[in-house]
């Protein structure tokens, strides 16, 4: 009796293991075969000129998308400059000063935000931007892209500075330290590298997002010389290209989304670091 | 003993500051200790205080006073309200959500309490040493001790120079970490860390120290050590330092207060309080058959 009761809990606990397994390459196999085809399709086409370069018009060959590049850059500082304030400055208001009625609401004011879609932003910073200015802009996408990032900032700001020990503020109070220098201090360097981790990682997140360029930043075939002025950024570079009906801008958007790819994989492993060496320090 | 100069300047300081601007308290101050001499007021003069944590009272009618210059120590068994009431002397507990007080509590005759008292200043006069070691991690040895100074606005460098090895050597760590001031506040060992936070806890020069178990995580070499700086620092403040362990209230106190429950069942002479108690709970306590 007990026997085949071994056995046959023997028997789930293997199909259960495989189950698992199966479920773990699953997860796994989608980003390795990405990774895979973005590396044999794109590859050849990245060199310096990819880099460096303008796209060449139709039929000619070479060029690249030193401008998507640049603009991809731009419209991340851009949104940076809107994102990480209002996320920090929003944070830190949830985890220090709000009464628990207020952050509940605004808690659930950032998750609701958060499950905006892109494109919603787009049209906003539309509305905002592109419509008084009379012109799709750098700006524009920036803007839309900060709006997204608002709320991912703010949730990781916020339970980064939670986490800050209460031994901490009670020994910074206790010297007669003012609550806001405190908070300034003492609670924000000693959360900073969780709050920079989930900068990153917003800053990853909102790299490769296309939807909300489309009708702000819209692209540019060229340098762009003012931040008024449309811009390039990779994501819609690559959707031009790979709509497009000609086999070297296939291979060209091929090699931007490798490229894209490895920005938020460096982002990534950025976070990994800075989250790792934390650990270790404490 | 009033000679010091930390003394004169807080007798010029306290009753300035106080007389004019609380006339209302004057008349209901209480006669100072009399071992104080007569011009002296006592370091606290705590009345009817009761202190709720919502409906629940931690603290019930406590009347003390605490003398200057002297080391008071508070026992107790855990949960009696030790800690609780020690933080009303410097109004740590305004900061737990749901803790109010009722009663007064004078320091040096001033009413701590008193409407448009600013905390923070009430705070930077009476330091805190807490149970645990808290040093700031993202500081060295250096900043944690002169972070209060500094953050309250004193950039005189030769004058921080001088607290932070002042502080230090009052707490006992100088020797220790003259050559490794500029490591972190953090990679000291246990007891070198909560010295460092009494040397920063001093080295704003309060005027009175609160200790909430400072030594009940520290081994006896780093306890004996912390006891030795509490004798050397009674000459110039008032400590007052609460403790689970008896002996450390014999060797290193001259008043002890025996909590149980929320109440101050006796307060006297340390020696009294030991040798010859006049309530059955404080015996029984004091003799360890109970807490
Ligand atoms: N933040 C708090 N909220 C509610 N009750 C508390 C809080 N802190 C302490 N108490 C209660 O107050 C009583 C006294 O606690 P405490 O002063 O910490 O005791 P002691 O320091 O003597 O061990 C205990 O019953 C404890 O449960
Ligand atoms: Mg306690």
């Amino acid at each position: 009796m007990t026997s085949t009761n071994h056995r046959f809990r023997q028997g789930v606990n293997l199909a259960m293991n495989t189950l698992f397994v199966c479920c773990a390459i699953l997860v796994v196999s989608p980003l390795g075969f990405v990774l895979f085809h973005l590396v044999s399709e794109g590859a050849r086409s990245i060199n310096l000129d990819f880099f460096i370069h303008l796209p060449k018009p139709p039929g000619q060959s070479g060029g690249g998308m030193g401008n998507a590049i640049a603009g991809t850059f731009e419209l991340l500082a851009l949104a940076s400059l809107v994102g990480i304030p209002v996320g920090v400055l929003g944070g830190i208001f949830l985890a220090e000063y709000g009464g628990e009625r207020m952050n509940g609401w605004v808690r659930f004011w950032a998750d609701v935000l958060n499950g905006v879609p892109s494109i919603v932003w787009g049209m906003v910073a539309y509305s905002l931007v592109v419509l008084p200015m009379k012109s799709y802009s750098a700006y524009a996408g920036g803007l839309a892209l900060g709006f997204i990032m608002i709320p991912l900032v703010l949730r990781t700001t916020e339970e980064v500075l939670v986490l800050v020990p209460r031994s901490y503020r009670e020994a910074a109070l206790a010297l007669g330290l003012a609550r806001w220098r405190m908070i300034v201090r003492i609670v924000l360097p000693t959360a900073m590298r969780g709050i920079i981790t989930g900068i990153m990682l917003a800053m990853g997140r909102i790299a490769g997002e296309t939807a909300p360029l489309l009708f702000t930043a819209l692209g540019n075939d060229f340098w762009s010389r003012h931040l008024a002025e449309p811009i390039a950024a990779l994501p819609l570079q690559i959707f031009a290209y790979a709509i497009s009906p000609y086999d070297d801008w296939h291979r060209q958007a091929w090699a931007g989304a490798l490229v894209l790819v490895l920005l938020i994989l460096a982002l990534s492993i950025g976070v990994r670091l800075l989250s790792r060496d934390k650990s270790r320090r404490a | 003993m009033i000679t010091s100069m930390k003394q004169d300047s807080q007798a010029g300081h306290v009753p300035a500051a106080s007389t004019p601007a609380a006339p209302s308290a004057a008349p209901s101050t209480p006669p100072s200790n009399p071992s104080n001499g007569p011009r002296e007021l006592p370091a606290f003069a705590v009345k009817d205080l009761n202190l709720f944590y919502g409906t629940h009272r931690a603290v019930q009618e406590v009347n003390l006073e605490i003398p200057n210059r002297s080391v008071t120590a508070i026992i107790g068994p855990s949960g009696c309200g030790k800690s609780t009431f020690l933080r009303t002397l410097n109004r740590m507990h305004e900061l737990t959500p749901g803790a109010h007080h009722t009663g007064t509590i004078l320091m040096h005759g001033e009413d701590l309490y008193r409407a448009g008292i600013d905390p923070t200043l009430v705070r930077r006069r009476v330091g805190m040493v807490f149970q645990k070691s808290n040093p700031f991690p993202t500081m060295t040895v250096a900043e944690n001790v002169l972070v209060g100074l500094r953050l309250n606005g004193v950039k005189d460098k030769s004058l921080l120079r001088e607290r932070l090895e002042q502080s230090l050597r009052m707490a006992a760590l100088w020797d220790e970490v003259k050559d490794n001031l500029h490591k972190s506040g953090i990679s000291l060992s246990g007891g070198q860390q909560q010295r460092l936070c009494i040397a920063r806890a001093l080295a704003v020069r309060p005027e009175i120290l609160l200790m909430d178990e400072p030594c009940s995580a520290l081994d006896p070499i780093a306890t004996a050590k912390v006891e030795e700086l509490i004798h050397e620092i009674k000459k110039e403040y008032t400590v007052v330092i609460v403790t689970h362990n008896m002996q450390q209230a014999a060797r290193c106190s001259d008043r002890t207060a025996f909590f149980y429950m929320g109440k101050l069942i006796e307060y006297a002479e340390t020696k009294a309080i030991f040798m010859n108690p006049t309530q059955p709970q404080t015996e029984a306590y004091v003799s360890g058959r109970f807490g």
